[in-house]
């Protein structure tokens, strides 16, 4: 589920090289040798060889510039002019999931395939079960003819040595929505983007690193240079970077943050709001309500379950309040919000309050490419009007946990949670509108286990769990909050500490 | 017997490059290994400011440094210790 691999490894050293180049003298220089330095000359090749592997370097280094790899018009245009021109743009660019062409392994068609497991038995099996002829005899052995064989996997199930096997494509298989799909005459994946969600499933898949994101890297370095950054952290961001949160504050407020504010404050508001819409709604005879936080899930239930959109919460999420909150107080602040997802850069591209959104993996790199150790970092006060419910948005059943907190009425909330997104979930999830629901409350996380295994973490979830309870039980609840409804609205109460700031 | 000690470096350019998913590292000894082992984290270990020391994560088992470290590598380090101590 969670993956540190070679693979992913790889992505997060270009990450870093590409920070690290900003912070030098000369950083046309650095960037320009990225996949040099990489692929030494005599050294390990992954591919073919290493020119090969320089090729797809530099792509993924474009990639981590915010550019795909059809955006290049001339191969010999060098990487420090895409930089340059990275430096020139004002507005991140459009969220998009890009299949790096030459990395991709364009994995076998055929998904069965015969083992040496295969004893070459009397019986056969395979070859009577197949409709198709596909099976041969070699040499004593099964094989499978690919151009005759339709996938159908009847020879696995009847192969009582269980020698013949299938052998997925890592990203289709992850993917939830169908949006990956082979190229028939190249055999490379292809993404269809009315139909990706940008969960980054298919992103963490990929044995080979192919599918990539379009990095905020180099926007945000330049803003924080500017000075006017204010940093939202996602309340996932627990167990992220080594150190506490209050140690990370200040190596945000370090690295240039002009100003740090815990998105955990926002979710505190959705939980309030969120908690409010569920009871009215209830009331008013609706069958049941599911969450609006995730915005992978949001882009599902636009591209794939328009019948559960009326069920969908109308509350903002907690990003959506912390933005609108910063800018309130600070029109000019430039907004970047930090988290575990890529969906999220969907989600403020359609945000006006949100204006660049980066990953842990991405705040890691800008940290270490700026030298800044957060073990090293002092501990930062934090604000004070933060809450265990908003906190707990992090992991899955948080959302519910909170509402469930908070809710008038709240005895009679059923609580469904449906935690990851897969094609199951999906049929299911369709049947709510047409037949029925088994919860009256459903919260729907995208990635198992919710925000803290994310694409975009760090942290190992299992260990973040334990963290993010712990700093749970020394968070205030809500549930504190004297009579809930005569509090003003959050954008009207006075800032806390750490709002009052900026 | 005396125990080996295994250091994660979680400095933030190790955890960057996946020193979180080595601290998981005592739920993969076996009983008996774990016995003879402390794993902890620990601060920069100062190798990841030079790029001939190798690439991060680092994790130093004894005064045996591993660069670009995963369980495995770590694991196979603290055997062949036990072993030559045994
Ligand atoms: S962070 Fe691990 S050696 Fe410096």
């Amino acid at each position: 589920m969670f993956h540190d691999n070679k693979a992913n490894r790889l992505r997060k050293e270009i990450l870093l090289r590409v920070a690290r180049a900003f912070f030098t003298e000369q950083p046309d220089k650095s960037l320009n040798r990225i996949p040099l330095v990489m692929r030494p000359k005599r050294g390990e090749s992954s591919r073919c060889c290493i020119y090969k592997d320089r090729v797809v370097l530099k792509y993924r280094t474009m990639a981590a510039l915010g550019f795909s790899v059809e955006n290049e018009v001339d191969e010999l245009k060098p990487i420090s002019a895409y930089y340059e021109e990275a430096l020139k743009r004002d507005e991140p660019v459009k969220p998009v999931l890009t299949v790096i062409d030459d990395a991709c392994s364009a994995c076998v068609t055929s998904r069965y395939s015969a083992t040496d497991a295969c004893q070459g038995c009397l019986a056969r099996s395979c070859e009577s079960v197949c409709p198709k002829g596909a099976i041969e005899f070699q040499k004593g052995r099964a094989r499978l003819d690919p151009e005759k064989c339709v996938n159908c996997g009847l020879c696995m199930k009847a192969c009582p040595y269980r020698a013949i096997i299938r052998i997925p494509i890592p990203c289709e298989e992850a993917c939830p929505v169908g949006a990956i799909t082979k190229n028939e005459t190249t055999g490379r994946e292809v993404i269809d983007h009315t139909k990706c969600t940008y969960c980054g499933k298919c992103l963490r898949e990929c044995p080979f690193a192919a599918i990539s994101d379009l990095s905020q890297i180099v926007d945000v370095l330049k803003q924080l240079k500017a000075g006017n950054a204010v940093g939202m952290i996602a309340p996932s961001a627990i167990g992220q970077l080594p150190g506490t949160l209050p140690q990370l504050v200040s190596a945000l407020e370090q690295v240039g943050f002009a100003r740090v504010v815990e998105v955990a404050e926002g979710a505190d508001e959705t939980t309030r709001q969120e908690s409010a819409e569920w009871a009215a709604k209830m009331s008013e005879g609706e069958r049941f309500m599911t969450t609006s936080c995730c915005p992978a899930y949001i882009e599902t239930v636009e591209r794939h379950l328009p019948e559960i959109k009326p069920y969908v919460s109308d509350t903002p999420t907690p990003m959506a309040f912390t933005a609108s909150n910063v800018r309130k107080l600070n029109p000019e602040a430039v907004t970047v919000f930090i988290g575990p997802c890529i969906a999220k850069r969907v989600e403020a591209a359609k945000n006006p309050d949100v204006d660049f959104v980066i990953t842990f993996e991405e705040l890691g790199a800008i940290l270490v490419g700026a030298g800044i150790d957060v073990l090293e970092c002092e501990e930062a006060a934090l604000s004070t009007q933060v809450h265990s419910e908003g906190r707990g948005f992090a992991a899955s059943g948080g959302v519910t946990a909170a509402v469930q907190a908070l809710a008038p009425g709240n005895a009679a909330l059923e609580p469904l949670i449906v935690d990851g997104i897969d094609r199951k979930a999906i049929s299911r999830a369709r049947t709510w509108a047409t037949s029925s629901c088994s919860g009256n409350f459903v919260e729907m996380m995208s990635c198992e286990g919710g925000c803290i295994s994310g694409p975009g973490t760090l942290g190992n979830p299992k260990i973040a769990l334990r963290q993010l309870k712990d700093l749970l039980e020394k968070t205030p609840s809500l549930k504190a909050e004297t009579v809930i409804d005569n509090q003003p609205p959050f954008t009207e109460r006075p800032p806390s500490i750490y709002m009052e700031k900026i | 017997m005396k125990k080996v000690t295994v250091s994660i470096c979680t400095g933030t350019t190790c955890y960057l490059m996946g020193a979180a998913h080595l601290l998981c590292i005592d739920e993969v000894l076996d009983p008996y290994v774990r016995d003879h082992v402390e794993a902890r984290g620990a601060h920069c270990l100062g190798l990841c400011h030079n790029e001939a020391n190798g690439r991060a994560p680092f994790v130093k088992v004894n005064d045996r440094v591993i660069a670009d470290a995963n369980l495995t590598l770590v694991l196979d380090a603290v055997r062949e210790i036990l072993e030559e101590e045994n």
